[in-house]
């Protein structure tokens, strides 16, 4: 019988796992080859050991969506409290305009955005200004807000609405007023959603490439950036190095961030 | 009541529709022939091939009127029919990978003289047959044994042009273009307001012509002459850019960029205040030409479309369309297309004769010819000027790239999480402490 069960199992599996195996398992073997060899072919340490002229970017790259995802967070919070707590008619117009953006394509709302707070653009032909917004790094976090902002909303929400009610009443009831029943229980019981959210913004923020490209103007590199100039030029090696100690670095980040969050919970990864 | 009406009206008008299509089709007349499809992998730039119908302006779809004219003409003698797979690439370097890397067998490709010279080293291209292409003679002698393939062995010219720079007339003043310099971009005067290549090899380039420096030099101190200019050319940037190029100076949100003259005149004709010189110091010439990669499966076909894009229709739709001047002597002595180019993108100030052949009109009209000798090509790079051009590159994008108030911000969010969460887990333990004790106490009393 159990034995039955288990080919049953891993028939079921079998898509799945060709699917992960082709997708995820055979890539990332591909990156570790390029990141330890050389041109020829040859095992080599060299790719991994040029990355510290890369540090300033790298650096500069999680300053940039470390700052971004904590204003998504000082958005998104409220806003996803706010949706909770509305009534169910009204919760559900709230997810649809939080994802109406969404079904526009990234790179289009990136490319629109550039259009409408360049030099020349819409926002300063409206006000008769000339302010220079597209090329500073403000409007790279301006950019990475508002592109990631539904990634931080969308888990927060779904975790605040999963809240018992009965906890906000017995909280009230025991003698706390609404903004200590936010802090004292919502809030703690949220926090995995805020761990989701907060992964789902950092990620892809360090990541980009797109967007510092058109809002950035140029005039610094983040490392996706980086990363995608290596590609370009045929520099598989360098670029396959850049990735991988990246991809080490942000499983080590969440991991961290894991620690902080509730142990029965578990984190989302690792 | 009413929805069976629409529905009867809709169902007779598909039977009407229905006879109607069956009727055009007995009236062709043509008995269609029972031969396989054979496909045809074209592999171009974005936005280099005439793929609209629009006979004001002498366009037309020619890869549609290429099928149509193979199965009209052609299938009989090859037993087969054609279809054109046709997809774009951005860069040399993204078909470069492409080719190497792709499972797809393309069968025609259309890089840059460079890249054709690279892809020849690499045994990626196929010799041609030009005994098949009876249309080889429509094009200029001047293009022919150019020095990326200098027996003609490989490539057919596309298209050309030069590399200008496009200043808005309207807000840079005329003792400063007087000159008709490189050091436009490098005027303070106009700081904040002056757009860069977002790619080494370009970028590079501007600096390199303007101080007369050996743009395909093999020695680093070489470009790292240039690399001082960048340096000193990077605060009076708007930024290092790409395709925005095209709206930043359609908006007059920059006023000066370098730019390709083909790409120049779409600007143009959609604000009539661009304008654009060539450099005194030299520029960049370009050569497009098509080629047949190794792994193509349809060598023949190839042939036939190659000779198709330089026949004298395909070849002046295309140059109308993409704007870029024709090395096809067809094309440029036809008294047609100097009207249509006139029509479609004269402006004001501009006349596009004279900025793709560098005549003006009556000129141009009594003789042609170009004149390539203070310009110069981009030539393959080694590998070891590539990275380090390339590490280059880098210095100059890090350079004064970070400002103080993103790692106080940054280090102070990381500090208020980090204490934050630490204080709550100091809390919780203290509080679990403080239970255990109680419950102690509580085994102790009983």
């Amino acid at each position: 019988m159990m034995k039955k069960r288990s080919v049953m199992h891993s028939i079921a599996a079998a898509p799945h796992i060709f699917w992960a195996i082709l997708f995820i398992v055979l890539p990332l073997i591909i990156v570790i080859y390029y990141a330890f060899t050389d041109d020829t072919g040859a095992f080599s340490f060299d790719n991994i050991l040029s990355l510290g002229e890369y540090v300033p970017i790298f650096v500069l790259s999680l300053e940039l969506s470390v700052i971004a995802t904590f204003i998504c967070l000082l958005i998104g919070y409220p806003l996803a409290y706010i949706m909770a707590k509305a009534k169910p008619e009204h919760q559900k117009i709230f997810v649809m305009l939080l994802m109406l953006p969404m079904w526009t394509n990234l790179l289009i709302r990136t490319y629109s955005i550039m259009a409408i707070l360049d030099d020349g653009g819409l926002l300063n032909t409206i006000l008769g200004t000339s302010m220079h917004i597209v090329g500073t790094k403000g409007a790279v976090i301006f950019g990475m807000v508002y592109d990631f902002l539904p990634y931080m909303v969308l888990p927060i929400y779904t975790c605040i609405s999963k809240i018992d009610k009965h906890m906000w009443e017995a909280a009230s009831d025991l003698g706390c007023n609404t903004f200590q029943v936010i802090t004292k229980v919502i809030f703690p019981l949220s926090m995995s959603g805020v761990i989701s959210g907060v992964t789902m913004v950092l990620v892809p923020s360090i990541s980009t490439f797109y967007i510092s490209q058109k809002l950035g103007g140029g005039t610094f590199e983040l490392i996706g950036d980086t990363i995608e100039r290596q590609f370009v030029t045929g520099a598989y090696n360098v670029g396959g190095a850049i990735s991988l100690v990246m991809m080490i670095l942000i499983l080590i980040s969440i991991g961290v961030m894991n620690r902080f969050s509730e142990e029965d919970e578990g984190g989302i990864i690792v | 009541m009413k929805t069976i009406r629409i529905a009867l009206l809709l169902c007779l008008m598909l039977i009407f529709a229905s006879v109607l299509c069956s009727c055009g089709s007995e009236d062709d007349g043509e008995v269609k022939r029972d031969y396989p499809t054979k496909t045809l992998n074209v592999y171009n730039w974005g936005e280099y091939i005439s793929d609209e119908d629009d006979e004001e302006c002498g366009l037309f779809d020619v890869n549609s009127a290429f099928e149509e004219f193979f199965n009209k003409n052609l299938a009989d003698d090859y037993g087969f029919y054609v279809k054109v797979n046709y997809s774009t690439y951005a860069t040399n370097e993204d078909m470069y990978a492409k080719i190497t890397n792709s499972a797809v067998a393309y069968d025609i490709v259309i890089p840059s003289d460079y890249m054709i010279q690279k892809m020849i080293n690499a045994g990626l291209l196929m010799p041609l047959d030009y005994s098949k292409l009876s249309n080889y003679r429509n094009i200029n002698e001047d293009f022919k044994g150019l020095y990326y393939d200098p027996e003609d062995i490989y490539s057919v010219p596309y298209t050309y042009g030069m590399l200008g720079i496009i200043y808005n007339s309207e807000f840079v003043d005329e003792e400063d273009i007087a000159e008709e310099s490189w050091s436009l971009l490098w005027n303070e005067k106009y700081k904040g307001k002056i757009l860069q290549f977002n790619n080494p090899r370009d970028a590079f380039g501007t600096a390199m012509y303007w101080k007369d420096l050996d743009i395909n030099s093999n020695d680093p101190t070489v470009w790292n002459q240039a690399l001082e200019l960048l340096k000193k050319q990077k605060p009076l940037l708007q930024g290092y850019v790409n395709d925005e190029i095209f709206n930043k100076m359609k908006g007059a949100s920059a006023y000066i960029a370098p730019y390709f003259a083909g790409d120049f005149l779409t600007m143009a004709a959609e604000n009539e205040d661009l304008n654009l010189y060539y450099p005194k110091e030299g520029t960049n010439y370009f050569v497009d030409a098509m080629c047949i990669p190794t792994t193509s499966k349809n060598p023949d076909i190839a042939h036939e479309y190659i000779n198709y894009m330089i026949s004298v229709e395909a070849a002046t739709a295309n140059a109308l369309y993409i704007g870029y001047a024709s090395p096809n002597k067809a094309v440029t002595d036809s008294d047609y297309y100097k009207e249509m180019l006139s029509y479609n993108y004269d402006t004001e100030y501009v006349s596009a004769w004279d900025v793709l052949y560098g005549k003006s009109k009556d000129e141009a009209n009594a003789s042609y010819s170009h004149n390539p000798a203070y310009m110069d090509y981009y030539r393959d790079e080694n590998v070891d000027i590539q990275s380090h051009v390339n590490s280059l590159w880098e210095s100059l994008k890090t350079e004064n790239s970070t400002e103080l108030w993103i790692h106080i911000t940054s280090i102070s969010i990381v500090v208020g999480v980090l204490s934050f969460a630490s204080y709550d887990i100091y809390i919780k333990k203290k509080r679990s402490k403080d239970y255990r004790m109680r419950d102690k106490a509580k085994k102790q009393q009983k």
